[in-house]
């Protein structure tokens, strides 16, 4: 896992997009995030506009990982689902494929029970996007090939 | 692991900076902040104690431009420096592509500089990671302070792999750049050759 480079592309991109915002409708969400367990963000669905989605994305890393912690502590590998409840807006989060994290915000046009539900479907079809996405990496490990030492320096003129 | 979206055109690189207690991990982050042009610089979170200790971590993102036509972004995250949140430094280094070892200079935390090289050569290998492959530059803060060890000392109790140090004073800014454009680099570097695999 912590070895060589997740590289997303085009189809796969897409792929999850697409099904993030099947997801929306038919949970009757606000916004869908999908946040790798590192804290970076790879696609967003719905109006993220007023989200600080890089923030975000790091503390749902962070809180996944504290509680993941957590659950090691009782001899649990993992609590995968996470629910936190506001008083407008309410946030589902849970694991996909092991490595990502699906960020759910919504509120009360919406229930925690609804949301769940249609989680757990998406959660399989994320899966094998995933999958393919890794598979995809693994037949080409990608780095960016033709980086030179210019290229690097010309970041810091 | 660095994470590359061929769609977005963005290559992410995560770069920790670690260290005892106090050293100024978060010193360092916060002059960056304040000097990066806010194009350049996300807002910084700071999880910490009501006396301002880190208490998970510190996180700043940074855009420093595209390569490649690919936009390159960097997230400098801190580890909690005190001995008892192991737990927290162990999650946090999680996915990293690169760190930065904070060490105070001062003659009193000689110990806790070479405990907590250690401590993250331990948590570096519980993560998967190599602590003699990883991207690494070593920072030796606090050089403006009275009583302060030597660098051929410092160099010989924490550095034996001779990554590049740099000798700063992250209240005043001193240092803090020329570490973290080496980190950059030796993260790039290795992306360039396609990860550590």
């Amino acid at each position: 896992m912590s070895q060589g480079n997740f590289i997303l592309r085009e189809p796969e991109y897409e792929a999850l997009l697409s099904i993030l915002r099947r997801l929306l409708m038919d949970a009757s969400a606000k916004v869908a995030f999908l946040v790798d367990k590192n804290g970076t963000l790879l696609a967003s669905a719905g109006d993220a506009v007023g989200f600080d989605t890089t923030s975000l994305a790091s503390l749902a890393a962070g809180n996944i990982a504290a509680t993941g912690g957590l659950a090691n502590l009782i001899g649990e590998k993992e609590f995968s689902i996470l629910f936190h409840e506001g008083e407008r807006d309410n946030m589902h989060l849970s694991v996909v494929a092991e490595r990502l994290i699906l960020v759910i915000v919504f509120d009360r046009r919406s229930s925690v029970g609804l949301v769940r539900l249609r989680v757990r479907q998406a959660t399989a079809r994320l899966t094998e996007v995933v999958a393919a996405a890794l598979a995809a990496g693994d037949a080409d490990p990608g780095g960016i090939e033709e980086l030179t030492e210019a290229d690097i320096e010309s970041l810091f003129k | 692991m660095s994470f590359i979206n061929y769609s977005s055109r963005e290559i992410n690189c995560k770069i920790v900076y670690y260290g005892p207690g106090l050293c100024g991990k978060t010193t360092n982050l916060q002059f960056i902040y304040k000097r990066m042009s806010p194009e350049a610089r996300g807002k910084m979170i700071s999880l910490a104690t009501e006396s301002e200790r880190t208490l998970f971590f510190d996180f700043l993102p940074l855009s420093l431009g595209e390569i490649r036509g690919f936009k390159t972004r960097f997230h400098l995250y801190t580890v909690p420096g005190q001995v008892f949140y192991d737990a927290s430094r162990r999650l946090i280094l999680r996915g990293v592509d690169g760190v930065v070892f904070c060490a105070d200079s001062q003659l009193t935390r000689v110990d806790a500089n070479e405990e907590s090289m250690e401590n993250l050569r331990v948590n570096l290998r519980e993560q998967g990671y190599d602590p003699d492959r990883i991207p690494m530059v070593i920072q030796y803060n606090k050089r403006d302070l009275p009583n302060v060890a030597s660098l051929a000392e410092l160099h010989a109790l924490l550095n034996r792999r001779n990554v590049p140090e740099f000798e700063a004073s992250a209240t005043t800014g001193v240092g803090v750049f020329e570490t973290l454009k080496a980190v950059i680099k030796l993260v790039l570097i290795d992306l360039k050759r396609g990860g550590r695999q």
